[in-house]
């Protein structure tokens, strides 16, 4: 009898190890949404009911993308690992308010169908799928990409900037863009220091034209210190993406006073923030050892200042990190780690 | 002074570390594994219907690299057969069904006298005792003991860090015979005319460092002065008891790539071996028994327990009060390194720390596959988090061993050894780490496993 009972037993063979930490892809997929929250908040608050459609069409035909790719070509679904969702709000993010919804849904297109799943799917694209389809739309709707509406003063009344100027919201161009436009007129009437007037207050909160998610450089930050927190990401990126930047434009500025803006100005403006903390620091397109970080984000840093000096486009920062997304994996492969007694 | 890498795992251990050593009963019958080290298996030098005696031999090795296996009980060999062991495979083991008289054997030597032993005589006392790394490694002590000739040991130290989650066998052992480890390590110091002792232990056993701490502030008891010794408080981070990673916590030395501890002038012990060592040399007792912890959550009452080898995991389990529930996995050893057991017809051995006992739901996949609906052994692609980098011990890099090995197995292609080669993939001490980490759940150690035995396979064909 005793015999049979023991026999009964199924005792499960696995490999070790037979614990593990309980860290998943969709966690961090979710920490990062999570941490994009007051920064979506801010930008809903300055652009209103378009910014809303925009992020919800971009978010929601991400996922669509992903489902239908996925059944077409007869491959396991992943929506749930949360990464499509992900790459759709940080398309949304990366648009102007109003942009069309059409061009929205292009962009999904390609950073899903094209960007993640063509080279693979996730884990084995080269380029950061929301800012390659960022810079597509970019280069194809020029003009639609830089139609920014005008915020509001968050002093204007309790009903939120955005929404009480509705869709008929005032274009305005970006800080970066009035900089670009005198650099490249040479008309030194206007010095640079008047046209950029703003206030480091309206910078730090918001109050400009921009992208959705890139204007307000206070939730940003609450965001990328909540994913530093978490564990999600490390400083090595942001902070040498960000410092990066700021020592090159100021020596651009020492040089060149009266055509260029200060670093403050450089660092607070654009899309910075939002590219160092969450487009840089993409796992799968960035590099993967620490040495390996602080070079990619240093190379961001350079080339964002060089294409906002030198560049015809006003903003470097996509094309920076997706720049410096070709080099990751040769990074990877010669800033390798030291090994134990080697 | 700590060692880059590792991980912070649930401890686990608050169930049996302040539970006092028992002694487990008299089994009915042990199965001796004929294999119970590195090296050549053991012949038995007994036969079926035999007679012996507790600490009678058994088993012989020949060659430069083997051990001796001796009678766990007094009794009749009644089989020498293969029996499942606890590795997986089927190994020749002795059965000897108990006489109950429980008797040692009479040529068992006491030696009051031993500190005027010379090395050698003492080192072959270690061998004919049996004595292997009881850390788990079961390499040979008294090979360890026998450093090639011109290299000077400085350092002996020995591991206490027992860093596995849930196992408490050392740190009963530490707390509870701490005199007998450090005339261990004194005689071990002797054999090998080291210069120093150390005796590390995680800081998560605060009661051992005191004990011993207490112990060493004693002058000397015999042999080697006390100022010699030291005890070190280690880090609690999981792999702190891998040998090299203890190397370099303690003296602050790494052991380079393919070289051994003892080419760098330090040679590690098992806290539980320095016992063993000292039970050998002073009472002439073989190596027949040890401290096993047996706990988990699918275990009613879990326990220290010193219980002679070859004793059924069975007998253990019941001992301990039986299943607390439906138990999914038994292990022996703790949960990073230990090996799943498919029947519990397996006997204890000299490397057996521990056995832990999981119920179902505490083995059940990863929960973020479970959300999924997926199975434990289902796995996403690499994501390239850097998480199994930046916490690798050996600081290498197992997240391209895993596309190493998948594109090898699905494609067949055979550069990828070569690749896996390069990027050091034969460093990697399979701690598990990587595999504990990765958020992908991907078996990474099975991966690296698997290279490691197809570089291994083309090393040995590029040598014909």
């Amino acid at each position: 009898m005793e015999k049979d009972k023991k026999s009964e037993i199924q005792l499960l063979l696995t490999p070790p190890p037979h614990i593990k930490a309980e860290e998943s892809v969709r966690g961090l997929m979710s920490s990062v949404i999570i941490a994009l929250i007051p920064t979506t908040i801010t930008g809903i608050y300055f652009f209103g009911i378009p910014s809303i459609v925009t992020i919800f069409v971009a978010a929601v035909s991400s996922i669509l993308f992903e489902f239908f790719y996925q059944k077409i070509v007869r491959k396991e679904n992943t929506i749930s690992d949360s990464s499509a969702a992900l790459t759709g709000l940080l398309l949304g993010l990366n648009l102007p308010a109003g942009f069309p919804w059409w061009g929205t849904v292009i962009g999904s297109f390609i950073a899903i169908v094209v960007v993640k799943h063509l080279f693979g799917g996730l884990g084995f694209n080269i380029f950061n799928p929301a800012l390659a389809a960022r810079v597509f739309l970019l280069i194809s709707w020029p003009l639609q990409m830089s139609t920014y509406p005008k915020p509001a003063s968050i002093f204007s009344g309790l009903v939120p900037a955005g929404i009480k100027q509705g869709v008929d919201a005032v274009t305005a161009a970006t800080p970066l863009t009035v900089v670009k436009t005198i650099q490249l007129s040479h008309d030194l009437s206007r010095s640079i220091e008047t046209a950029t007037k703003i206030s480091w207050f309206d910078l730090l909160i918001g109050n400009r034209g921009g992208s959705i998610g890139e204007v307000s450089v206070i939730a940003l930050l609450v965001g990328g210190i909540y994913l530093i927190y978490k564990r999600t990401i490390t400083w090595h990126i942001p902070l040498s993406f960000i410092l990066t930047t700021a020592f090159f434009s100021t020596i651009a500025h020492l040089v060149n006073p009266d055509t260029t803006a200060n670093p403050v100005f450089h660092l607070l403006n654009g899309g910075l923030f939002l590219g160092a903390f969450f487009m840089a620091t993409d796992y799968v397109t960035s590099p993967i050892t620490k040495k390996g970080m602080v070079i990619f984000g240093i190379g961001c840093g350079f080339l964002t200042v060089v294409i906002r000096q030198h560049g015809s486009y006003p903003e470097g920062v996509s094309f920076a990190i997706l720049l410096m997304n070709m080099t990751a994996p040769l990074i990877d492969k010669y800033l390798r780690q030291r090994k134990f007694g080697g | 002074m700590t060692f880059r890498g590792g991980i912070h795992t649930p401890e686990e251990k608050d169930r049996t570390k302040g539970l006092p050593i028992q002694t487990a009963p008299l089994p009915p019958k042990v199965v001796i594994p004929l294999s119970q080290h590195s090296g050549a298996v053991c012949e038995p030098v007994v036969n079926k219907g035999d007679v012996v005696k507790k600490g009678q031999k058994i088993g012989e090795g020949k060659g430069p690299v083997t051990s001796t296996i001796h009678s766990s009980l007094s009794g009749k060999v009644v089989d020498i057969s293969p029996h499942p062991h606890p590795f997986g495979s089927s190994v020749l083991s002795v059965v000897i069904e108990s006489d109950g008289k429980d008797e040692w054997t009479p040529v068992l030597k006491e030696n009051e006298d031993y500190l005027s032993f010379d090395t050698q005589k003492l080192k072959e006392i270690v061998r004919e005792a049996g004595i292997v790394g009881l850390g788990g490694a079961q390499f040979p002590t008294h090979v360890k003991l026998s450093p090639p000739d011109g290299n000077g040991i400085e350092y002996v130290i020995l591991n206490g860090a027992e860093c596995e989650p849930f196992v408490t066998s050392d740190h009963r052992l530490m707390v509870e015979k701490s005199s007998e480890i450090i005339e261990g390590l004194n005689i071990i110091i002797k054999i090998l005319s080291a210069k120093k002792g150390f005796i590390g232990i995680e800081k998560n056993k605060p009661d051992a460092i005191s004990t011993f701490n207490s112990q060493l502030s004693r002058p000397t008891i015999v042999g080697t002065p006390n100022s010699q010794l030291e005890v070190v408080d280690l880090n609690i981070k999981y792999p702190q008891g891998s040998e090299k990673q203890l190397i370099k916590s303690i003296v602050n030395r790494e052991v380079p790539a393919d070289k051994l501890p003892v080419d760098i002038g330090v040679v590690v012990n098992n806290v539980g071996t320095a016992y063993a060592v000292y039970e050998a040399v002073r009472y002439g007792k073989p190596l027949i028994e040890r401290v096993i912890t047996i706990t988990g959550n699918g275990v009613k009452e879990p326990r220290n327990l010193l219980v002679r080898i070859g004793t059924s995991f069975d007998f253990l389990i019941q001992n301990c009060g039986g299943f607390a529930g439906e138990p999914e996995k038994v292990i022996m050893g703790g949960p990073m390194m230990g090996i799943a057991q498919y029947t519990l017809d397996v006997p204890v051995i000299k490397g057996t720390s521990g056995i832990v006992v999981f119920l179902k739901e505490s083995t059940s996949p990863h929960p973020s596959l479970q959300r999924r609906g997926l199975r434990g052994d289902e796995y996403l692609p690499c994501i390239r988090c850097g998480r199994c980098i930046d916490s690798c011990p050996m600081g290498i890099s197992p997240n391209l061993y895993g596309l190493y090995a998948e594109r090898g197995m699905i494609e067949g292609g055979r550069d990828f050894i070569d690749e896996a080669q390069k990027w050091d993939v034969m460093d990697c001490i399979e701690c598990g780490i990587c595999s504990y980490v990765c958020p992908s759940n991907r078996p990474l150690v099975q991966f690296i496993k698997y290279l490691k035995s197809e570089v291994k396979k083309k090393t040995k064909n590029g040598k014909r």
